[in-house]
């Protein structure tokens, strides 16, 4: 008994990632807390999703189940656990149920290299970046088998549609992605790295996020990377694989109940997992906004304060809509129930004021707030662009993308070449 | 491996036997990852995985498939096959018995730490050349597939 509490005690004073540092304890409730953080926004996301757009589009959203909608996705979820689970009669059972459990599988394990801090990672691989990309492509996969097996003709287009624009899009986003690794190698020893802790450390060394790197072209590879990953995902304007108006739903056309929501969720933390790509890659990871300009222990103390005040910055929200709230006795329990939720926010922002819970929570908190914010600019596409067609979309991808990625690429070479042999000789 | 690669030639519908060659290539790449080569693992992943078995699916899906259901299955390079397969037993059986003095005895254990970084300076250091006119090849070899595929230029 003691020594498994040695063990399990031994890793709080690492400094390493548990899998890292061997520790299966910690590994394994670094996997369930990702899984639940990431259950929960996706829960979020859909409540988010469809309250932005519906606010973009002058409209309430959902509001009956629970004080502005909040319990939403709650409902939702239940009503899909409680479906019918439909399989078309032709279909081919076997593939049909394995695409789902193969694009959920694909979404959900990319996470495990995810660096949400130094040591906040379920584990780090030498191959980090690599082993993402990989992982999320297999997830073309499971869409491609989806359409087929539905033996049906939305799907099996939706998915055509679909595998075609991930596997073109995949070649531009590797080479943003490349742009990227090579200027982690700009150090004393020459040797850059795919690993995602690494990558950030490399940002951290350099003391520049890698999208001000080499003014215009950290940027111009970021921003294929932003085009590159919606498209990846399948979200608008690059829906064009669900699109509504000519193929109902795309691949999952057929599917019904809890299988539809695997896709669902697979949709949404494939989404998660591209942002927090592009936020490893160019926007510095888990480091705080302006690590440099404004340095030294006031302006450490100042930005530590930011995740306690974003979470009573919520809770004061909901304590004004609260107050806010009809007064009529039928709405007395929704407001309870809001102002309820505002409390924990506020509970939770005050927790996080604790010095030693902020030192070991910021950095979570500002990759975080980095991919929200991706969430968000995804949710203002879907409401802002109109959907493309396919051939402009092939062409986006490979007349415009691509010849983009492989400039970008060969000038970042060059110009890392000369500063590595002129500038610092 | 052995599984998906039996799953491959015996299936009938071609899309079963293409995902059953996508489960061999996965294993392939696990057996990639315990000789501690984790990039050639995640390439092959991307590529094979990802990549060239999407496309073999996206064609195969396109021809109809209860006709090549219906077809008699040929194999009329048997022979051949056969030929090959001895050839090739035979020499996992010899390499397996004489392996000790064809190989050295241990292995020095590969530093998994920075399996990328020694992958990058081999090919681009000592097998530069040879890199380079795989390239070329490849190059050629897209030429050629526009070249084919366009009746104008």
């Amino acid at each position: 008994m003691h020594e498994i509490i040695q063990y399990i005690s031994s890793y709080l004073t690492s400094d390493k990632t548990p899998g890292a540092a061997g520790n299966m304890f910690w590994a394994f409730v670094y996997i369930m807390l990702v899984f639940l953080g990431l259950s929960v926004a996706v829960i979020a996301m859909n409540w988010l999703e469809r309250k932005i757009l519906a606010h973009m589009q002058v409209r309430l959203g959902p509001m009956r189940v629970g004080p502005h909608g909040l319990l939403q996705p709650i409902a939702d979820a239940i009503k899909l656990l409680l479906k019918e689970d439909i399989m078309p009669a032709e279909a081919d059972g076997f593939v049909f149920w394995m695409a789902p459990l193969i694009v959920v599988l694909a979404a959900f394990t990319v996470f495990v290299v995810v660096p949400f801090g130094p040591t906040h990672a379920i584990t780090d691989m030498n191959i980090g970046i690599l082993f993402m990309l990989g992982v999320s492509s297999l997830s073309v996969l499971g869409i491609v088998m989806a359409g087929w097996a539905s033996n049906s003709h939305y799907p099996l287009i939706g998915a055509l549609r679909s595998s075609a624009q991930m596997v073109s899009y995949e070649v531009a986003m590797g080479l943003a992605v490349v742009s990227a690794i090579l200027m982690t190698s700009l150090n004393a020893e020459g040797t850059g790295t795919l690993s995602m802790i690494g990558i950030v450390q490399a940002q951290q060394a350099q003391g520049e996020w890698f999208i001000f790197k080499f003014f215009p072209l950290g940027l111009v590879a970021f921003f294929i990377f932003a085009v590159a990953m919606v498209a990846e995902t399948n979200r608008a304007p690059f829906d064009l694989a669900e699109a509504e108006s000519e193929l109902t739903a795309g691949f999952h056309t057929e599917y019904s109940g809890f299988r539809w929501s695997l896709f669902f969720l697979a949709e949404y933390s494939a989404m998660i997992a591209v942002s927090s790509i592009a936020v490893t890659l160019w926007l510095g990871g888990w480091l705080r906004p302006f690590p440099n300009w404004l340095q030294g222990s006031p302006w450490d103390q100042i930005f530590s304060f930011f995740p306690g005040v974003t979470f009573l910055f919520f809770a004061a929200i909901c304590f004004y809509n609260t107050a806010r709230m009809p007064k009529h006795p039928l709405f007395r329990v929704q407001t309870i129930g809001l102002a309820g939720f505002g409390v924990v926010l506020g509970l939770i922002g005050l927790v996080l004021f604790i010095p030693a819970v902020s030192l070991r929570v910021q950095d979570i908190f500002w990759f975080s707030a980095k991919v929200a914010g991706f969430m968000y600019l995804y949710i203002w596409y879907r409401g802002t662009f109109p959907r493309y067609r396919f051939d402009q979309l092939m062409q986006m991808g490979w007349k415009v993308l691509l010849p983009m990625g492989l400039g970008v690429l060969i000038l970042t070479a060059g110009v890392a070449l000369l500063q590595q042999n002129i500038w610092h000789p | 491996m052995l599984i998906g690669g039996i799953a491959v030639i015996t299936r009938k519908n071609p899309v079963h036997s293409a995902l059953a060659l996508i489960v061999t290539l996965l294993a392939q790449a696990s057996i990639y990852l315990m000789l501690y080569a984790p990039f050639v693992a995640g390439v092959q992943i991307i590529l094979y995985a990802g990549g060239i078995m999407v496309l073999f699916l996206f064609v195969i899906m396109l021809v109809s498939i209860d006709r090549s259901i219906r077809e008699r299955q040929f194999n009329s390079q048997w022979v051949v096959g056969i030929i090959a397969a001895t050839a090739l037993g035979g020499l996992f059986i010899a390499v397996y018995t004489k392996g000790t003095s064809i190989f050295p005895e241990h292995v020095l254990p590969v530093v998994e730490n920075d399996n990328t970084q020694r992958v990058a300076t081999m090919l681009y250091g000592q097998y530069m050349f040879a890199f380079e006119i795989a390239s070329l090849l490849l190059l050629v070899a897209i030429i050629g597939a526009v070249v084919m595929a366009k009746k104008r230029i």
